[in-house]
């Protein structure tokens, strides 16, 4: 029986500090490339999610109609990812023959992006809902049309929000990403499934370091991004004063996770 | 489980005689399935009432606390699932690690829903609470946590919900519970003649879980705060 501890840590780097297992050898993929496939699935899935909650949510806010399709995304979380992927591979995979992944790869993408309109169509909807009224009605005081007014006036001011639920979607879908390896599809996930059948647990658990570390280099990339998007108008980083700042950044926090939430409630 | 395979037929719809079939096993899954949705989430609340309470008071320990369980909540799932026996010194495959790990993730929610529905109580009742004589101990418990149980309610909410079907992974890497349905019509299914029965069965059952389990919440949530329903009416 293998034992857990510092003796299992030493191994877990042991296996990571390997350049075999980083490169691959003849007949495994190493680490860089079940990475780069890792990180595609989720690029994918999050792009084409973006392409339809960003414009959906900013539609359903700005004309305030359409709430019913926030809830019905989000009834969608209570489908368990790993039923659906598996329920789509075998009802797909069989159309495909020969060598090809399709059939793996299209139920991945499908699952992986119906997980990830939920949070972004949310953040999107409540960024639009929670701008003040008082800076739109401005906007149309100055003789914006309301297209004008979604583009150049709520857009801007919804921003971290819109962001914010980019930032869960990504960690949701490089968290669930890993499953692709379930159904034989490649990313970080296989370290985990192999290792696991091997009974090799510093291959298993080193797996499990590494998807937690691309999710935690993410949500940083995707905070510095947000930092150089977001006008320093509406994060308010132009105040001097740090305690100010600290306070805004917690209750657009706060918003967030209420957004997140009230997904279920509305 | 498998030698009954061939009772069934393969289509979608006969996903209840399946069920029928094997209706001891499935019930079991589905017991162990609940349990582990909703123990570490009651003990995830036990554990963030006190660390958001704290970080409500004192708001010099609201970043620290509030980043550690944001760097948490960053941990995907089926890593700490794998990450917890070595640093708690388990062994592999351990009992406790699923039920650990959904506890971590339901402090790392909770802590900040807690926080922020203690956060939204108005000054004033805070302050003619404390004028009508409440003792600071006392106007917490009957003051300002049933102000903030609706926040706390939609966070448990998404709790619940989001367990279940992490608990469903758990299934994956052999642990016993409605994944075990996936995983069956998974191997089951062989080329080009796909068995649905168990794997619709647990999307059933999955579904029927987290709703039922959402709508407790909400009961629950309704029962606690009976002067809202006062005022609506």
């Amino acid at each position: 029986m293998a034992t857990g501890g510092p003796r299992m840590i030493g191994n877990v780097i042991t296996w990571l500090n390997d350049p075999s297992h980083w490169r691959g050898t003849g007949t495994t993929d190493g680490i860089v490339t079940q990475l780069e496939r890792h990180i595609s699935y989720v690029g994918i899935a999050l792009l084409i999610a973006m392409l339809i909650a960003v414009p959906l949510g900013l539609l359903i806010g700005h004309t305030g109609r359409g709430g019913s399709a926030v809830s019905l995304a989000n009834a969608i979380r209570s489908i368990p990812s790993i039923g659906l992927l598996i329920l789509l591979v075998v009802i797909i995979s069989p159309h495909f023959h020969g060598r090809t992944q399709a059939g793996f790869i299209i139920p991945t993408e499908i699952v992986l992006m119906l997980l990830a309109v939920p949070p972004i169509l949310a953040g999107t909807y409540a960024g639009v809902e929670n701008v003040d009224p008082a800076v739109r009605d401005a906007a149309y005081g100055m003789g914006m049309k309301g297209g004008q007014v979604l583009l150049k006036v709520e857009l801007p001011n919804s921003l971290p929000l819109v962001i914010s639920g980019v930032r869960s979607a990504a960690l949701q879908l490089i968290a669930t990403a890993t499953i692709a390896s379930f159904v034989p599809l490649g990313g970080l996930g296989r370290f985990i499934y192999d290792g696991l059948a091997q009974r090799d647990f510093p291959q298993m658990i080193g797996g499990g370091v590494l998807v937690a570390l691309l999710a935690l280099l993410v949500d940083l990339l995707l905070a510095a991004i947000q930092r150089i998007l977001v006008s320093p108008g509406v994060s308010g980083r132009f105040s001097k004063r740090a305690d100010r700042r600290r306070g805004a950044a917690g209750e657009a926090d706060s918003r967030v996770a209420a957004v997140d939430e009230a997904g279920v409630t509305v | 489980m498998s030698g009954f395979a061939n009772e069934v037929s393969s289509s979608p719809l006969s996903f209840w005689s399946y069920f029928m079939d094997h209706r001891s096993a499935d019930l079991q899954l589905l017991w162990s399935h609940t349990w582990l949705s909703v123990v570490p989430v009651v003990l995830g609340l036990v554990i963030a009432l006190p660390l958001g309470w704290l970080s409500n008071r004192f708001s010099w320990s609201y970043p620290p606390i509030m980043t550690v369980s944001g760097l948490l909540y960053t941990i995907p799932s089926i890593a700490l699932f794998v990450l917890i026996p070595p640093l708690l010194h388990l062994d592999q495959l351990s009992e406790l690690q699923v039920p650990i790990a959904l506890t971590v993730y339901s402090v790392a929610l909770l802590v900040r829903v807690v926080a922020d529905g203690l956060g939204s109580v108005s000054e004033d009742t805070r302050q003619a609470a404390t004028a009508i004589g409440f003792t600071p101990l006392a106007r917490l418990l009957k003051v300002d946590l049933p102000i903030a149980v609706p926040v706390i309610t939609a966070g448990l909410r998404v709790a619940v919900v989001s367990n279940v079907s992490i608990v469903a992974i758990a299934g994956t890497i052999g642990f016993q519970n409605l994944g075990n349905l996936f995983t069956t019509g998974y191997q089951l299914s062989s080329g080009t003649s796909p068995y649905y029965p168990p794997i619709v069965l647990g999307l059933v059952l999955c579904v029927i879980l987290a709703l039922a389990l959402d709508a407790l919440v909400i009961l629950a949530g309704r029962g606690l705060t009976p002067w809202r329903r006062a005022a609506r009416g």
